[in-house]
């Protein structure tokens, strides 16, 4: 008995610890732009949601109507979120950077209002069912264990995005600028750097890799007209726990919030969300710049 | 000589000018006027009427906490919803004298807002509207799971609420919900104005325009965001009191998001900090919402994101933004 209760004990621990690391890594994706864009261009963006909705909006609707294979369907939700974020940043966003909070939640939650019924007039108010394709369906033997494949996949998939965004912004020239940006933005400015095609093109970036978790994390949070403002509070949270402008506090802000998340709901279904809302507070009241945020 | 009486001049024209500020001006009257001539001249939309008066006292508050104290909130809700709930749940479990239900409503509603803002108001910027957010989200999901108390989503029936004083009964044409709402909201006006004009309300303005420089003159920032706040929070806790017990029902929406986001439209669009802010955004918002979102609620969320985006965009201040620069 007492071995099958260990075997139970370990079993629930690698059970939470798998699924939300795939929770994790959806949330990272989607929130890491938002970081970017609260820190770097001091723009409280509500409606970063709404580009996540419309990659899983994208994906699904190519995959289920046109046949579009998932790899294929997948980059062109991202390269949809990132297109779309463009005109928005160019014509809306870019007069408020560093503006009054307020202004900033307002236009950002008329967005998200506009998201709500655009997504309910293209394809109803019914949440979009997403199906893997057949060589992510069932299950993958580790060895010790079987693990749902399409999880494994998000998992892998995003580990590697992660790692190809960290290299990318110590290595190339252009991750080197956003760091510049965010140390110090009018020295970055005076030593010539572009900041306003910087912005633009980082926005995009961001609102790309947001496309990209909506559709990869089709399955864990839902589709729906109300996505933007149904898991706002999840991207708000990881965001201000791991501190503005960063891109690796998000990473660790998203494991805790995942983990966390995941686990509670499975211990104690009855009282899971709390968990998460007393920690955030209790996080903030003792870091209210966030565990990696600069005060 | 002459440069001294200038210097004296100016000074009485300042004093003068601060004493003004304080006194009725006749304009003031104008929305009073205009809640009891509809009461006449509408009869059949006074159940809307009650709404709407209810709704000004919740953006009223709002304003306070927004315009007033400078704190951006996302959930000015928390405060409304545990207001109606209290309420609520009194008229549901054998205790439907309006008054004193009214009365427990704000009285909680407050010391919520005093316990969360005791918490979160050590915070600024994006971790407070965070805060805030995560409190309405909180109670929330506590309302969600509080099912044998609250109804849970299906909302909270069975009230039975009391005439007022024994006398009124709510009538199924809202004449005294609108009678009482208009009272309720009357009085909680002047609360506001009565701040808002007094020495602690200049320092919530001082604060909000410089906080530093009102810690540095030895101002107690903190406290006096923390009254202001109580007070928002009761006064918005009495108008979720006033919509439960004209309405019979408190369903979650009460302590949502979007309630809390209306609000800040409501106020976006009448004027941010100018206490008439609400008596302008509330009408205009509801009256459209009544009309519109019947026939559509899908593209009344549309236009109404799209009216946002051109208020903040391009008339900054709101109705009563625009009637300012139009005057000469």
């Amino acid at each position: 008995m007492g071995g099958n209760s260990l075997h139970g004990v370990t079993d629930a621990i690698v059970s939470i610890g798998f699924h939300g690391l795939a929770f994790a890594m959806v949330l990272y994706l989607i929130s890491v732009g938002l970081s970017v864009t609260m820190g770097l261009m001091g723009f409280v963006n509500l409606a970063h949601g709404v580009f996540a909705m419309l990659g899983g909006y994208v994906m699904i609707r190519l995959m289920n109507r046109y046949g579009v294979p998932f790899l294929p369907a997948l980059a062109a939700a991202a390269i949809a979120a990132a297109l779309a974020s463009i005109p928005l940043e160019r014509l809306l966003y870019r007069r408020f950077y560093g503006g009054e909070e307020l202004d900033q939640v307002l236009l950002t939650m008329g967005l998200i209002f506009m998201s709500v019924a655009g997504a309910t007039f293209v394809c109803g108010p019914l949440t979009q069912q997403m199906e893997p394709p057949r060589w992510l369906s069932g299950q993958v033997d580790l060895g010790f264990r079987h693990f749902p494949a399409y999880r494994s996949f998000l998992i892998l998939c995003g580990a590697g995005l992660v790692t190809a965004l960290w290299l990318g912004l110590e290595r190339t020239r252009f991750g080197a600028q956003i760091r510049a940006a965010v140390d110090n933005l009018r020295m970055a400015q005076s030593v010539g750097i572009n900041t306003s095609r910087l912005f633009m093109l980082t926005f995009a970036l961001g609102s790309g890799l947001a496309g990209l978790g909506g559709g990869l994390g089709a399955d864990l949070l839902a589709i729906s007209p109300s996505y933007a403002l149904q898991y706002l509070v999840y991207f708000i949270i990881v965001v201000a726990v791991g501190g503005l402008g960063s891109i690796r506090g998000p990473f660790f802000a998203a494991l805790l919030i995942g983990i966390g998340d995941t686990g509670f709901k499975y211990l104690l279904p009855e009282f899971g969300a709390f968990f998460i809302y007393a920690l955030t507070m209790a996080l903030l009241l003792w870091r209210p710049q966030g565990l990696f945020g600069r005060a | 000589m002459a440069a001294g009486a200038e210097h004296s001049a100016v000074r009485d024209a300042v004093i003068d000018a601060f004493a003004r500020r304080h006194r009725l001006h006749p304009l003031e009257a104008l929305p009073w006027l205009i809640a009891v001539a509809a009461y006449f001249a509408l009869p059949g939309y006074l159940s809307l009427g009650a709404q709407i008066l209810a709704t000004i006292l919740f953006v009223l508050s709002a304003d306070l906490v927004l315009g007033y104290a400078g704190i951006v909130t996302l959930g000015h809700a928390a405060f409304f919803g545990t207001g109606a709930y209290v309420a609520g749940i009194l008229a549901a479990n054998g205790w439907g004298e309006p008054i004193s239900g009214l009365i427990a409503a704000a009285l909680i509603a407050g010391l919520v807002g005093f316990l969360s803002g005791l918490i979160i108001l050590r915070t600024t910027g994006l971790a407070l509207l965070m805060q805030t957010l995560v409190v309405a989200t909180t109670l929330y999901e506590a309302a969600n799971k509080a099912g044998r108390w609250t109804g849970g989503d299906d909302g909270l029936q069975g009230m039975q609420v009391w005439p007022i004083f024994g006398l009124f009964r709510f009538d199924m044409f809202g004449r005294v919900a609108y009678a009482y709402c208009l009272i309720v909201l009357f009085l909680g006006w002047l609360v506001a104005r009565r701040i808002v004009h007094s020495p602690f309300g200049r320092a919530l303005i001082g604060a909000r325009e410089n906080t530093a420089r009102m810690h540095a003159i030895g101002a107690p920032v903190a406290r006096r965001r923390l009254v202001i706040y109580t007070i928002a929070a009761a006064l918005a806790g009495a108008s979720g009191a006033l919509i439960a017990q004209t309405t019979s029902f408190v369903g979650l929406t009460s302590l949502s998001l979007e309630r809390s986001g209306n609000a800040l439209i409501m106020l976006i669009i009448g004027g941010v900090g100018r206490l008439y802010g609400a008596f302008i955004g509330v009408p205009v918002f509801m009256i459209a919402q009544d009309r519109f979102s019947s026939i559509d609620p899908v593209y009344w969320y549309f236009w109404l994101g799209l009216l946002m985006i051109a208020v903040v965009v391009f008339a900054r201040g709101g109705l009563l933004g625009l009637i300012e620069r139009l005057r000469p």
